[in-house]
């Protein structure tokens, strides 16, 4: 069974590492992007151009988005009952104190902070799938979500 | 620099292999156990005989404990300010789905089964320890 991953990145270069490592450590991982907060939330809810959008199994959420950025986006997640319990990654170049207590604060499951280079970025992809895909028992979708059967 | 490690557990064997686990995987850990509920409160907020008690960086909490539940520890950590971005996470032997989605409704910031085999848990404390006490970033204490 597939496992959906909304990422949630502006930036292209870290969209590509993504991509590129997922695909090397786990061929199930189906990497949906949003690149700003207006269109994460779209997706989240299945709101025009995103009707059939697949529930993720995990979001990995960059801070500073255009539109939206990432601690609303983070804040409207966790605030929303239906959306709540999808497990929210904070996923960032941020290394201030103030961004970890904030994301938190408001209820992210983990702030991880982007290394600059490209191995241990690539180490950090897996990592996520080690302890989140592999580990972690995430919450069936069943009966939530926007309707799609 | 010590890291705080609270395991809300009450069955003495879980706690034992926790503890070698931890002292393989991690010496830096010092881990607290509280054995049930109430206790777990006690520690957190730092009543009666836990005074001195250190803020935990993690907590790992047991569902099944006596006199106060991990649902409603949890449920208390995370309505409190003071507490709520202390990460916690469920390590439990239950895996009935109504759990997992009750733990994640209540904000815990993952969800671990225990495994029954005595390899599969040390690799299980393992990997709590290589994510999130080497990958994660953990707040700062206030």
């Amino acid at each position: 069974m597939p496992l959906q991953v909304l990422l949630v990145e502006d930036s292209p270069g870290d969209l590509r590492l993504t991509r590129e490592a997922f695909r090397d450590v786990n061929p199930f991982v189906h990497l949906d992007v949003a690149k700003d907060g207006v269109e994460a939330m779209a997706f989240l809810r299945r709101e025009t151009g995103h009707v059939h959008a697949a529930r993720p199994d995990l979001i990995l959420l960059d801070l500073n988005l255009p539109r939206m950025d990432g601690r609303q986006v983070l804040a409207l997640i966790k605030e929303d009952d239906n959306l709540k319990s999808i497990p929210t990654v904070i996923l960032t170049s941020s290394e201030l104190e103030a961004d970890v207590m904030k994301s938190y604060s408001l209820q992210a499951n983990c702030y991880l902070s982007k290394p600059m280079h490209f191995e241990a970025f690539h180490s950090l992809v897996k990592s996520i799938n080690d302890f989140w895909l592999n580990s972690v028992k995430l919450p069936e979708h069943k009966g939530a979500g926007g309707g799609s059967a | 620099m010590p890291i705080e490690v609270l395991l809300v557990e009450d069955n003495a064997g879980d706690v034992r292999l926790t503890q070698e686990a931890f002292r393989d995987a991690n010496p830096s850990v010092h881990l607290h156990v509280a054995s049930d509920g109430v206790e777990a409160m006690a520690f957190l907020r730092r009543e009666g005989v836990h005074g001195q008690a250190p803020r935990p960086d993690l907590v790992l909490l047991d569902l099944n404990l006596p006199r106060m539940d991990g649902r409603e520890v949890l449920a208390q950590i995370k309505e409190d300010n003071g507490l709520k971005t202390i990460p916690t996470v469920i390590l439990t032997t239950s895996d009935a789905e109504a759990d997992i989605a009750k733990s994640y409704q209540l904000q815990a910031n993952c969800y671990l089964t225990k495994p029954v085999q005595l390899s599969a848990f040390e690799s299980l404390v393992k990997s709590v320890n290589d994510f999130w006490l080497t990958k994660a970033r953990l707040p700062q204490k206030p």
